[in-house]
């Protein structure tokens, strides 16, 4: 096949993928803020698809909000990387797959600074036996749970009850994509797409029926920071570059916002609530914000999954005007029912 | 050759980090921080390229090393393979090794991010965890956020957590043994020595300020003093 412009681009960058047995590693932003999304996750690959994902009550946080926080050093990361791999090493696996956006970039320097610096690894091979008597191998794949889902979405489509397409035109419905910076941005060659052109997101709204905006400010990080949004003292760095972004997508007039890291959608949601209650402006029609949604979330409206099942009702953004546009039955009673 | 710039040379995100700079100022151009604070990553990475000891000091004793969101969106576009976002890791880990960051308004923030962050992976295992992540410290979480807060156990419960339960899941109760291998970690390769120095100079620097320990705590945490921002 000849590629031609973006196609070609795009074409440079695929990524293997493995289709099964995966041992899961999970994330904490994502547990704390959009539980059920990991729930989505297994539920899909483990259940309708009868997938080996493993898991481990054992694994532990990558540590890796601490180091881009700059609270703990490289070798303390690495070492509790190593850890990880000794728990997939143990359990027999092979493909490790993280759920957070973070930590798969972290995985992914470990490896890479492992490649350049072997005497590095060394070093954390030595203080990982010197701390915890373990031993372990490298993964042979690995994987954000995005670039999975990526992977099944023509499966995914095959089995649809829903699409991303408004019921009531029939035109596809406009869909803002929001890359985590760390999925591609240190290591393009590591994430569906590459750096410029990601195409982890779009491939999955594309094959769900909705289309894709390209607007000026795509590729600008959600403003969390870190340290940035971590201190309340310097919360104006994250609002504001999350405003920019808004204020860029506006003109285009999205009906909805997916994302691939567990913390840009906390930040678009929230901060938009923030932003109309400071300033009165909202960013989506009738005076309501853009839904923000995780691409577990996205995934599940197409299977059919109850919108409450999804843990939509936890979002700060309303979803209805999604859900609505979808032709989605839902029971507006049920939604805070606990 | 300077003996900072010899220090940096030993960090792995510094090697990796700098090449040469060419000065282009495409990374300040596409940078968060760059618009939002008096921030210019092109200046820092030709900075520590130029191996000036007294220069270096001057960066590891400032504010501007601490305003950059570690995004790393300098390293995709950057035409000579530099990475400003890495050279700003391997500078805060300096300045912390030194002791440099208390002279810093943001860089003494760094106590509060130890405190919340490191304790919450010592104590639970997680880096965030939804008993220490308050409504009072984070208003910005919304109405819905004070309802999650209220409600934490019934909700996770209706989405399928395991709040602080045993076995798999979501927020699972971590076993003591692997906090235990954390926290063995944390002595072998130098975060708890890091941590117990950042605690005493913080202590010191609260007691010139008059401050108790939470005192101070609230202030970094909540006080600017200083005007940081682009205008
Ligand atoms: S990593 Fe830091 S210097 Fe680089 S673009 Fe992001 S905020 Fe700017
Ligand atoms: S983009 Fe690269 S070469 Fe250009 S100023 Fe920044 S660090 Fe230097």
């Amino acid at each position: 096949m000849i590629f031609n412009g973006k196609q070609r681009i795009w074409s440079e960058y695929q990524k293997e993928i493995p289709d099964d047995h995966y041992f899961y590693v999970r994330s904490c932003i994502r547990q704390n803020f959009f539980p059920a999304s990991e729930k989505t996750f297994l539920d899909i690959v483990q259940n309708r698809l009868g997938l080996d994902f493993f898991e481990t009550e054992h694994h532990t946080t990558c540590g890796g909000i601490a180091y881009h926080s700059d609270s703990i050093p490289q070798e303390t990361l690495m070492t509790i990387v190593a850890r990880q791999f000794a728990l997939m090493t143990d359990a027999g696996y092979k493909n490790y797959v993280a759920s957070c956006i973070t930590s798969f970039g972290i995985y992914t320097e470990t490896l890479e600074t492992w490649r350049h610096y072997p005497e590095l690894e060394t070093k954390v091979r030595e203080s990982l036996w010197k701390a915890t008597k373990r031993e372990f191998n490298k993964p042979e794949y690995l994987a954000h749970a995005s670039d999975v889902i990526y992977k099944l979405r023509d499966r995914i489509a095959t089995a649809s009850v829903n699409r991303l397409v408004n019921k009531k035109t029939g035109e596809p419905l406009k869909v803002v994509e929001h890359i985590g910076c760390h999925y591609s941005k240190m290591f393009p060659s590591k994430g569906v797409g590459g750096a410029e052109y990601p195409y982890v997101l779009t491939g999955m709204i594309e094959a769900w029926g909705g289309e894709i905006i390209d607007y000026p400010e795509r590729r600008h990080c959600c403003g969390f920071g870190f340290r940035q949004y971590l201190v309340k003292a310097n919360r104006g760095y994250s609002l504001s570059n999350t405003h920019k972004k808004f204020e860029s997508m506006k003109p285009f007039k999205p009906d909805m916002i997916i994302t691939n890291c567990p913390g840009c959608p906390y930040f678009l949601d929230r901060w938009q609530y923030v932003i109309s209650e400071m300033e009165g402006k909202t960013y989506g029609e009738n005076s309501q914000g853009i839904p923000v949604f995780t691409y577990e979330e996205v995934a599940g409206l197409v299977l059919g999954y109850d919108p409450w099942d999804l843990g939509l009702q936890i979002h700060q953004t309303g979803v209805e005007p999604l859900l609505d546009k979808m032709g989605i039955i839902y029971n507006k009673a049920d939604k805070y029912k606990l | 050759m300077g003996k900072l710039f010899d220090k940096l040379m030993e960090d792995y995100r510094f090697k990796e980090g700098l090449n040469a700079c060419i000065n282009c100022g495409t990374c300040t151009a596409i940078c968060p921080a760059a618009e939002f604070y008096k921030y210019d990553p092109r200046s820092i990475t030709n900075t520590v390229q130029n191996k000036d000891d007294a220069e270096i000091e001057a960066l590891l004793k400032s504010e501007t090393i601490w305003y950059c969101g570690e995004c790393m969106s300098c390293i995709t576009r950057c035409p000579r393979n530099n990475a400003p976002g890495l050279i700003i890791m391997a500078l805060r880990n300096l300045s912390q090794e030194l002791g440099f960051f208390i002279d810093a308004e943001k860089g003494r923030q760094q106590y509060v991010l130890n405190k919340v962050l490191c304790g919450n992976i010592l104590n639970f295992g997680y880096c965030v965890y939804p008993r220490t992540f308050l409504y009072k410290d984070h208003p910005e979480s919304g109405t819905t956020g004070k309802w999650i807060e209220d409600n934490l156990e019934a909700i996770h419960n209706r989405l399928g957590s395991n709040l602080d339960g045993s076995g798999v899941g979501i927020l699972r109760k971590i076993p003591q043994e692997d906090l235990d291998e954390l926290k063995t970690i944390f002595d072998v390769t130098g975060a708890t020595a890091r941590l117990d120095l950042i605690e005493k100079l913080s202590l010191k620097k609260a007691d010139e300020l008059g401050f108790t320990q939470e005192e101070y705590i609230e202030h970094i945490f909540t006080i600017t003093e200083i005007d940081h921002y682009q205008h």
